[in-house]
């Protein structure tokens, strides 16, 4: 398994396979504990996923309670700032709870439902999937335990309260880094102990095989509203997609339905941080390798001994150390490119968002906003390119101002 | 034969269990490490697993996890781990047993990895995050490294799984007693006699039991079912902050003592 040799064939929508291999990614390394969990869960989502009824109640939930479609916005003065292609924006800010993650997170709590389990454990970083955790916990009645970093929950003070409001538990989390990564660790030793009453909602695209899948599946709502509004509206498909990649769940979910497109150019945008040394970035995919973290085997910021290396990023929701290994294989086979934007160029980008379109984007959003600022001058105006808006950027404004020098 | 078969196959000759301590690499430091290795030896227990420290243990409770965390800050590698095991060569050490993360042994590389392992005098591996769906090929590599691989065992292992984890074991079988992370448990669940007497009906290898295990009155309870335990929370809490390594290392001794009177008692 050291070889792989994805990169001479084209990426398949059809991954993973029954093991949970995207090429030769993913898969599942956990201890034996979780094996049958992961399995039963494997079953059960197959299952709803074939089911009429299951899709019919997530549709109507993703519609009346979520808001969704969410539209797809051409931003005229973005496009005519950059002077290139016509740049449209997927609006996942505007979905209740303000981010794509509720999309899964109401998914995975009508399947813990399903399983006849009562209780949910989720982590968080910035608290954006927490807080769409802790949401569909109180629309379903069930009981919520979110893991968070000490050091997030201290910086996250709003999103904390939101969750304790609506009924959650927030825990916090004090082994290792005290960030997102811990935060992980500590809600797969309380699913070891507790996985005959409780699912964990993983955040991401990440973990064992099913998550990678079932979670892009989930968010895939975000690439074929795309599609299917961009024909509408344009009558083409796009000439480029630009997502940014953390975990990387809203970028699969807006980049699985247009895989096999070859004629639409896929980007995903990192965090770059402060530079390209050692723990001044969470770019894994532009400075990382392949490695095995957090249950599965993809590319990972790992030391010469395979222990995890300290990320930064000016982004709570992009500081990560690995990435979904789906991602890993688009990476591989060359389906899509992956590229840094700095900490300061995504703060550019969120100014320029508030002043030419009056939207302030989540500063994870504005890394994609700040790659199509840089790219879509040397477009065609008739090219077109869309960004997808992630969520929204009002759980920054105390890390921007502070960033800016301002007073709130 | 293996060492870690010969072990077993001699204690089983008497009707003793085997008692087989855990102990962090590096925590305070390798010499602490290894000075906590000859007292285990000499105290005269069976088998030592040498705790490979990797920063997200998921499989770990608080203890264990707080000593990877320590060793890891004051800068400890993997080739720390080997040089100093490798140092114990040609001393009196019963057979030595690596705990160690799939993501360190995948990014050294399997073969290095081993072959490193197998010179250091190790003679088998616990991976207690690689599952045995994907242990196939791994299997094969150890084999072929003359080690033995220790499978996992968990409470809420279905049969069908467990016939194919069996598969790829050799050495012993690592029954975990509960579904949790490694530490201090009070009391043994009441299923896991049922279910040791079940293995042993599907598995010629001893079975020995961990996660949980801490004291001497345990032992009797696990005496008719299991053929050995593993202790490891109990004893790395020794060498906790403030902890002096010398002390703590003759208390672990003690403590050792303790459980080799209860486990050869019969």
């Amino acid at each position: 398994m050291t070889s792989i040799d994805t990169a001479s064939t084209a990426a398949s929508s059809h991954v993973p396979d029954a093991s949970g291999r995207f090429g030769d990614f993913g898969r599942r390394f956990v201890p034996e504990t979780l094996m049958h969990a992961l399995e039963e869960l494997t079953a059960a989502y197959e299952q709803a996923k074939n089911d009429d009824a299951f899709q019919a109640e997530l549709s109507d939930l993703l519609k009346n309670y979520v808001g969704r479609p969410s539209p797809l916005y051409f931003a005229q003065r973005l496009t005519e700032h950059c002077g290139g292609a016509q740049i449209y924006l997927k609006r996942e800010d505007l979905n209740h709870t303000g981010a794509h993650k509720i999309n899964n997170t109401i998914g995975q709590a009508l399947l813990t439902l399903r399983m006849g389990k009562k209780r949910v454990i989720a982590e968080t970083g910035a608290g954006q999937h927490g807080v769409a955790t802790a949401t569909a916990c109180a629309r379903f009645g069930m009981e919520c335990v979110v893991f968070m970093g000490e050091e997030d929950i201290r910086r996250q003070r709003l999103n904390v309260f939101n969750m304790k409001t609506m009924g959650a538990e927030v825990r916090p989390v004090t082994s290792g880094s005290r960030t997102l990564r811990d935060a992980v660790n500590e809600a797969m030793r309380d699913w070891m102990a507790s996985v005959g009453d409780t699912h964990y909602i993983i955040g991401s695209v990440v973990g064992p095989h099913p998550f990678p899948m079932m979670v892009r599946d989930f968010q895939a709502v975000i690439g074929n509203e795309t599609r299917e509004q961009i024909l509408e509206s344009a009558g083409c498909l796009p000439n480029e997609i630009i997502a940014c990649v953390g975990g990387g769940s809203n970028s699969a979910g807006m980049f699985y339905p247009f895989v096999e497109d070859a004629e639409v150019k896929l980007t995903g945008v990192e965090a770059g941080g402060r530079s390209s040394d050692s723990g001044e970035h969470a770019a894994t995919i532009t400075y990382g390798g392949p490695g095995v973290l957090h249950g599965s085997y993809s590319y990972v910021l790992q030391d010469d001994d395979g222990q995890t290396l300290d990320v930064h990023s000016i982004s709570a929701g992009l500081d990560y150390p690995g990435v979904g290994p789906e991602h890993a294989y688009w990476k591989d086979t060359g389906r899509v490119q992956y590229t840094p934007i700095t900490d300061s160029e995504a703060l550019d980008a969120f100014q320029k968002m508030a002043t030419l379109e009056g939207i302030l984007p989540a500063i994870e959003s504005s890394h994609a906003i700040a790659q199509v600022l840089k790219t879509a001058r040397k477009r065609d105006p008739n090219d077109i390119v869309v960004v997808c808006l992630s969520g929204r950027g009002d759980k920054d404004v105390n890390e921007v101002a502070r960033l800016l020098g301002r007073e709130i | 034969m293996s060492r870690i078969n010969d072990t077993f196959s001699e204690l089983q000759s008497r009707g003793q269990m085997a008692f087989m301590p855990f102990v962090t690499a590096g925590d305070p430091d390798m010499a602490a490490t290894l000075a906590l290795i000859r007292e285990l030896a000499e105290r005269g227990v069976d088998l030592i697993e040498v705790g490979f420290p990797y920063s997200d243990p998921i499989a770990d409770g608080p203890v264990i996890q707080a000593s990877y965390t320590r060793a890891l800050e004051k800068g400890l590698h993997v080739n720390d781990i080997f040089e100093g095991v490798g140092s114990l060569k040609g001393e009196n050490i019963p057979p030595l047993v690596a705990m160690v993360s799939y993501a360190i042994i995948f990014r050294i590389g399997i073969d290095a990895f081993l072959a490193r392992a197998k010179e250091s005098g190790f003679s088998g591996l616990i991976v207690p995050d690689l599952p045995g769906d994907e242990a196939a090929d791994f299997a094969a590599a150890v084999k072929k490294h003359e080690l033995d691989l220790i499978q996992l065992v968990s409470p809420l292992t279905p049969p069908e799984r467990v016939e194919r984890i069996l598969s790829a074991a050799s050495g012993f079988v690592y029954c975990i007693s509960v579904a949790g992370t490694t530490g201090v448990r009070n009391e043994l669940p009441a299923e896991l006699q049922d279910q040791l007497e079940w293995l042993k009906t599907k598995t010629d290898l001893p079975l020995a039991v961990g996660f949980g295990v801490s004291r001497p009155d345990q032992v009797e309870s696990l005496r008719a079912v299991a053929d050995g335990i593993i202790v490891g929370s109990a004893i790395v809490r020794q060498l906790e902050p403030p902890a002096e390594t010398s002390a703590a290392v003759t208390q672990v001794g003690e403590f050792a003592a303790e459980m080799l009177t209860a486990t050869r008692n019969n």
